[in-house]
């Protein structure tokens, strides 16, 4: 039998359910009944209040891949670009213009830059914390840029040196060459539901800051849960203040799972409308404030819950799967995609 | 500064955030439960479903431990043939070695009358029977039909009745099975309908293979919502494909008030090797604790009692508040 982790595996061609049990596809793919639950649910979401489509904002080779302390290939990096472009997914964050000392993941930024396909209808947006990064990003042919803000001081000073206000004039800087160019920006803001130095976060700064990087020109704000304590209570708060000062269309949520509460906050979200979700393949990024905890949620599990209610991601599943399966095997390590787990039968008893 | 202060009781970082592990104070979000009761099945389902043969003593110690964190629930173990599940061989000692902590349940499984027997000789005050919504799965887990279990269970359930002993009915396969694939809602509601009125006080549906979804979490408690009073009713989510927290919220914003959950997250998937399935204890009172819902469940002594049965078991954790609270994670 092919191995199981080929390439040309596809769960997809299983198409009908069988009643055996586990029993291997010619392909070698597990086909048991149950990967018909891996495709989207026929279910009706506009009944229950939900966003019929949600776009699916994928971190992983950005976000992700800068948590993993493995240093990956520039070839792999695009590889894993490409694969990820075929997917069906709207977004795929494709590195950062940052100083290479500062963060040597992300150094090879220019090649990896102008070294992946770019396919119709998916937007490659990079991270460029200040101007020179920005026309760097820029001369390697970037169409979009994101910048970070905080919702805490201290935070602010620990992980980029200066105070939110200095980091949104730096901002400023980019976000007006950006407009001039008619290139899209897109604002975070980090530590939307607590902070690893201050702990609980008040919503009306996060309200605040969002509000500030909404009308310097940013067309969407991505609110991060950066250390992954927020609870659907919390979740809930924080959007009420945020959305006084922004338009839900151009909210996003970006949940870390070191606590278990990603999909449940993501759920939240889009309970109360938001229709942008940030997350990685196979869960890349763990938290470098909690040691050996896991950090984005998982690009799988959020799919899977969005087909299991019926919403529109445009996403084929099981493509992100193959495609978290390449980056684990170059990592060397375990998927943190409950789904891929669930799916893959290369998983080692716990 | 650093976020890493410890706990000098349970080791956990939580120097900035005890809000967090401790409850807020605040009350819960709209609409939400004021009061969610957790029924602690690691004991019984999570060790059932691991694989190290976990020695006698270090089972009542793990039920001595969670009697100590406030949950209100804790199930023993399991009056099954030894030959079915290795794991339960030892119930009667379990069930007599345990500490009784006033105001916690013990309830124990008991598939049959002479099980339910051997219970009652034991000391049980409460037992379980199991039933499933869907046929293959009965049959290929318990070996016969829905209906010839129910008449098997209907023999126990009539005895605890005589002797004033609270029944607890579970419907395996609520949103989904491993042989079937789909499983409607409305033989949901009939199993769960039949359990109830031969006298079950509370009916906990469970996710067996964790493949079900808010989507149809809503869908199936819809249905049986209209077959049982909402006070009776319990979901037993299985993470196995991470969807656990997501369906619990679901359930307790439709107004469900027990929630089934196993320290440390202890019992893998028998369906999907290598995954995870019950959900963690730990988590789920982490997040019922951000939403200001009372749970009378010490956090901290939970993820203590993790760690125990972790350590016992040479095994990491499945419960991500646990691995990010403590400092023993390996970096994945």
């Amino acid at each position: 039998l092919p191995s199981l982790l080929s390439p040309s595996a596809s769960c997809l061609s299983i198409a009908s359910l069988t009643p055996e049990k586990f029993f291997l596809s010619k392909r070698g793919f597990p086909c048991s009944p149950l990967n018909h639950f891996l495709k989207p649910s026929p279910s009706e979401p506009q009944a229950s209040g939900l966003p019929e489509y949600i776009k699916i904002v994928e971190v992983g080779p950005r976000d992700g891949l800068q948590n993993e302390k493995v240093i990956v290939p520039t070839d792999t990096k695009i590889e894993l670009i490409n694969q990820l472009s075929k997917t069906g997914l709207p977004a795929i964050e494709v590195t950062s213009f940052v100083s290479s000392k500062w963060v040597p993941q992300m150094a090879d930024h220019k090649e990896v830059m102008r070294g992946i396909e770019r396919h119709p209808g998916v937007q490659y947006p990079v991270l460029t914390p200040n101007l020179q990064g920005f026309h760097s990003a820029i001369a390697a042919g970037a169409t979009e840029v994101s910048v970070f803000g905080a919702a805490s001081e201290s935070f602010s000073k620990m992980n980029i040196n200066c105070s939110i206000e200095e980091s949104i004039e730096r901002f400023e800087e980019v976000i007006k060459s950006a407009r001039n160019m008619n290139i899209p920006v897109r604002g975070y803001v980090s530590c939307a539901l607590g902070c690893p130095y201050e702990g609980n976060v008040v919503p009306d700064k996060v309200a605040e800051v969002s509000k500030r990087l909404y009308s310097m020109g940013c067309y969407e704000i991505s609110l991060g849960d950066t250390i992954g304590v927020g609870t659907p209570g919390s979740m809930k708060k924080m959007l009420e203040a945020v959305m006084k000062e922004i338009p839900l269309s151009a909210l996003a949520v970006h949940c870390h799972d070191t606590y278990g509460q990603a999909l449940a906050n993501i759920l939240t979200a889009i309970q109360m409308g938001v229709a942008v979700v940030d997350s990685s393949v196979a869960g890349l990024g763990g938290c470098p404030y909690a040691k050996g905890a896991t950090g984005n949620v998982a690009t799988e599990d959020v799919i899977y819950m969005l087909n299991g209610l019926g919403i529109n991601t445009g996403v084929n599943l099981c493509a992100v799967m193959e495609a978290g399966n390449f980056i684990c095997t170059a990592l060397n390590k375990k998927t943190n995609s409950k789904v891929a787990q669930a799916s893959f039968r290369t998983g080692t008893t716990n």
